[in-house]
């Protein structure tokens, strides 16, 4: 049976001054949900990242997209899903680079778009990629984190 | 949405105070603030993160592109009065083990753990 939820969705030009006004709605959001002080702050680390591989895809192919961030409100977690209508990034790629920096070798070789995918992963509870006509990231943080590091792992797309 | 570059130079070390969010947005403006003062041989810069209430990974590659840059040319930098979450970003990524990093406190290991 599904569960009851508000959702909320808004859209922005893919344009990087928008996504600091996303990141501020997902954060009024998450705080009507009771999220801690923490909590809100991975929150919004998280969607810039998606938010920002987004609007970055959109420049780089000199199109003038829209970003659509969706969020469903539900009564123990909030579900974020941030789309490039049309636009992605090379999610393969952007895969074999997700990691933390092991050492300081690996430290010379930064790939920003890596290291988005990899805080995503590490702040968020679930993530779901899918790439089908753009990219949408798809991302679960649970309330009081019941949930949480259970499978920081997974990444599907 | 603002960000805030200022230096000045003291014992020939270069400071750098940040203030304000480092994103997508800002992040580029912080690159050229800092490639103001051209990176020279043996250079030691400090960048105080004190009064930045926001970062992401766009901020953590300016500072590894000018960490590079510094250390190529024999040089060092440092970041300091990271607040606890700064320095979270800054562990979970790794780069805390690369990057010369200290906390709001002064000295090492004034950090309140509790949001790791």
């Amino acid at each position: 049976m599904m569960q009851p939820y508000d959702y909320v969705e808004i859209r922005v030009p893919a344009k990087a001054q928008y996504v600091g006004v996303a990141r501020l709605t997902i954060s009024g959001l998450a705080s009507r949900l009771g999220f801690t002080y923490d909590d809100i702050e991975d929150m919004k680390i998280a969607s810039s990242e998606a938010i920002t591989n987004a609007v970055q895809h959109a420049y780089k192919d000199g199109e003038e997209g829209e970003v659509v961030v969706g969020c469903a409100l539900y009564e123990d977690r909030m579900e974020i899903m941030v789309a490039d209508h049309g636009q992605s990034f090379d999610f393969e790629e952007t895969k074999k680079s997700v990691g933390p920096y092991h050492d300081h070798e690996e430290g010379m070789f930064l790939r920003e778009g890596g290291l988005g995918l990899y805080l995503i992963e590490t702040l968020m509870d679930e993530i779901k990629i899918h790439h089908d006509e753009g990219v949408t990231v798809f991302m679960t943080k649970y309330l009081g984190g019941e949930q949480v590091e259970k499978d920081v792992e997974t990444v599907s797309s | 949405m603002n960000l805030q570059v200022d230096l000045c130079e003291e014992n020939s070390v270069q400071h750098f105070k940040v203030v304000g969010e480092i994103d997508a947005f800002t992040a580029p403006v912080l690159r050229e603030k800092l490639a103001e003062h051209p990176v020279q041989e043996g250079m030691k810069a400090e960048i105080d993160l004190s009064d930045v209430e926001y970062m992401d990974s766009t901020g953590l590659g300016v500072f590894v592109g000018y960490f590079k840059q510094v250390k190529e040319n024999g040089g060092h930098v440092k970041i300091t009065g990271l607040s606890p979450r700064l320095k979270r970003l800054f562990d979970i990524t790794g780069l805390v083990e690369v990057m010369d990093i200290e906390g709001q406190q002064e000295g090492k290991g004034g950090f309140n753990d509790a949001t790791v």
